[in-house]
């Protein structure tokens, strides 16, 4: 028998406070493991979904909100902005893409995106299956929501209003499925997408039904607009708009003006030129708000950031917990094994061997623990991927970072250090004066 | 004549200790030839549990050479010392001292490996089997009667088949029918083996089997009763 083996049967030999030592490190790793995974997963996410989005505009109201509305889909929308000020703006020609957005409605928590062709050009879509939509009422899914779903080419579904699959579902408008889009590994996994008259037809009718088309959610940032939507619904099943592009297209070639409002627009700059002129004309010379996903999200994160420092001096709280919770249960096993020590002694041991086995003592119990909490963590992980649902999700819980190797490191070394003072008490332990009964 | 053909196994030659209190015991030279069953006889407290810790290497004594095998154990770096007692001596205590963690074949097991010996289950078996243990082989010591686990120490403490035989009053706590029992295992097992065996004790029950004897003193000198 090894080091490593009678180390193992003294920590079964002790369950309680073997369990103990376990579960300590287990937490805290546990709780590392999520930050690690959570920061890494949402830093890697919020670049994922920006990419090639320059600038979003819409209404005026709180910048990070327009940004998670727009881009990450996980807030309100701060509005509505006209059509007719975002086409000015779309044909700017410091603008080389302009990707219309309307939101309103959800399935089972997944966005439903009124949109042109750009968004698929924006996004880098490819369709695995059927075609875009054609006409009103038609969609074309991600494919996180055809599998998630159990969703195919021909299927209906019906949206509900606002961002909670809870809200009124309008039992009326069916989308039907026309094609599902090859996984593309972001944010547009989970959405549906339609076409911008969809929207407006949907809500057209709401407005009907007393609904206000600012899209329903509480607005808590001020200059949420509320504008009154003429949107010409002579009648819900009358389709006028329902010639959405196949091919790329900009939205100005598609959906006429008028008094048609959009929750916002993507923004893709021609060259580099237009990063400090754009958002400024946008500011001072439209009623509309420009925000940059770049400088947004990085205030995001670093808001995030401070979460996640405070739960991490949480966590190494509890793994120093954890350490001298396996140093007073090695150090208190010596008292009780001094005699098992002096007789393995006598049995040829040397005292390296006896240090040897008190050290892996120590670092299994947080080795065990360390593994139980990287386990534990990405359990918790799937758990939070799967409570929070929809478009929200931004969480894998089946990658490995290499950084958690460095977390059951940790783990070792903590567990090295709370054994060395038990340790050298075994190496220094005198067979002679133990076994005499001194 | 004949004497002088039989090996001589422990060889104690002017040895003191000094305990870090300040006293000091001063030890008669002694010859144990082997194969030979000795005695240590005192009272409690005479020094004798201290002679049996210098003669197995636990002890370093203050003065003095001792030699066992016709090895001089103290001159061995600690490392080769600790390994020549796993391979050459065995050590029987007045409680069975087995390691509470490892079943009895893996207190046997750990003994060889100790001892520097390739791990040897049909040895282990054997003896068992010899000390009528083979039924708790995969038990824990705290499954095993008080007389079982004093066959079982001295079933580790003969596996490695050692030069000498050393016991800590091995009865000090039994009842004449289990002193009996334990007795006949240690001379059975140390003839069987070819073993010395050396017992300290001050129980009268084993002196009337025994009859060489060392008798504790100042200056004890080797006495046959």
């Amino acid at each position: 028998m090894n080091a490593l083996q009678i180390a193992w049967k003294n920590i079964r030999q002790n369950p309680a406070t073997s369990i103990l030592g376990i579960l300590l490190t287990a937490f805290g790793t546990g709780i590392l493991c999520v930050l690690l995974l959570t920061s890494h997963q949402i830093e890697q996410q919020l670049g994922n979904n920006s990419r090639g989005i320059d600038l979003v505009v819409g209404a005026k109201g709180s910048p990070i909100q327009l940004i998670l509305s727009s881009i990450y889909h996980m807030d309100n929308p701060t509005g509505n902005i006209s059509l007719t000020e975002a086409q000015k703006l779309a044909t700017n020609p410091m603008v080389r893409l302009a990707v219309p957005l309307s939101l309103g409605d959800n399935y089972k928590g997944h966005r439903i995106i009124g949109t042109d062709s750009t968004f698929l050009q924006l996004y880098g879509l490819e369709l695995s299956e059927g075609r875009i939509w054609q006409a009103d009422f038609e969609a074309a899914i991600g494919a996180d929501v055809a599998q998630k779903h159990n969703l195919k080419i021909g299927d209906q579904l019906y949206g509900a209003h606002g961002l909670s699959s809870e809200g009124h579902t309008h039992d009326e408008h069916p989308y039907t499925i026309t094609g599902i889009f090859k996984p593309a590994h972001h944010i547009a996994d989970r959405l549906i997408l339609t076409n911008l008259s969809s929207v407006w037809r949907m809500h057209g009718d709401h407005d009907d039904d007393d609904h206000d088309h600012a899209h329903d959610e509480t607005h808590d940032h001020g200059e949420a607009h509320d504008h009154d939507h003429e949107h010409n619904h002579e009648h819900e099943h009358k389709h006028d708009h329902g010639n959405e592009p196949r091919l790329v297209k900009s939205i100005m070639g598609d959906i006429g003006s008028g008094e048609r409002e959009i929750t916002s627009m993507l923004i893709q700059y021609r060259n580099p030129a237009a990063i400090g002129m754009f958002p400024r004309l946008v500011n001072q010379q439209t009623a509309m708000q420009a925000a940059s996903p770049a400088i947004e999200s990085a205030r995001l994160f670093s808001l995030l950031g401070i979460g996640i420092d405070s739960l991490q001096v949480l966590a190494y709280v509890i793994m120093l917990m954890a350490a001298l919770s396996v140093f007073i249960s090695l150090y208190n096993a010596l008292k009780s094994r001094k005699y098992d020590l002096a007789i393995m002694r006598t049995l040829g041991a040397s005292q390296g061997k006896l240090f040897g086995i008190v050290i892996a003592e120590g670092i299994l119990l947080t080795f065990v623990g360390a593994m139980v909490g990287i386990v534990v963590g990405h359990i918790a992980i799937y758990l939070i991927g799967v409570s929070t649902g929809g478009t929200a999700t931004l969480l894998q819980a089946m990658v490995l970072l290499p950084q958690e190797a460095w977390l059951v490191f940790i783990g070792v070394a903590i567990g090295f250090v709370a054994s060395v003072i038990p340790a050298i008490k075994a190496y220094k332990t005198s067979i002679s004066q133990t076994l005499s009964g001194n | 004549m004949q004497d002088n053909l039989v090996k001589t196994v422990i060889r104690l030659n002017n040895v003191t200790y000094q305990y870090p209190q300040g006293e000091s015991l001063h030890f008669a030279d002694l010859e144990v030839p082997s194969g030979q069953h000795t005695l240590i006889l005192g009272d409690s407290g005479s020094g004798k549990t201290t002679l049996l810790h210098i003669l197995s290497g636990l002890l370093k004594p203050t003065t003095g050479m001792v030699d066992i095998d016709g090895q001089p154990l103290y001159e061995l770096p600690a490392r080769k010392l600790d390994e020549f007692r796993g391979q050459r001596i065995g050590l029987i205590f007045q409680e069975a001292h087995l390691v509470k963690s490892l079943t009895i074949k893996e207190n046997m097991q750990i003994a060889q490996g100790f001892a520097g010996a390739k791990v040897d289950n049909t040895r282990i078996n054997e003896v068992l089997a010899l000390l009528n243990l083979d039924h708790k082989a995969d038990s824990y010591p705290n499954k095993l009667s008080r007389g079982q686990m004093q066959r079982a120490a001295i079933a580790r403490a003969v596996i490695n088949k050692p030069a000498i035989l050393v016991a800590d009053e091995p009865t000090a706590s039994l009842d004449d029918r289990n002193t009996e029992s334990v007795l006949n295992l240690l001379l059975t097992q140390a003839d069987q083996q070819g073993a010395t065996l050396v017992i300290a004790t001050h129980d009268k029950r084993v002196k009337n089997r025994i009859t060489r004897a060392y008798e504790m003193a100042t200056r004890p000198a080797l006495s046959n009763k």
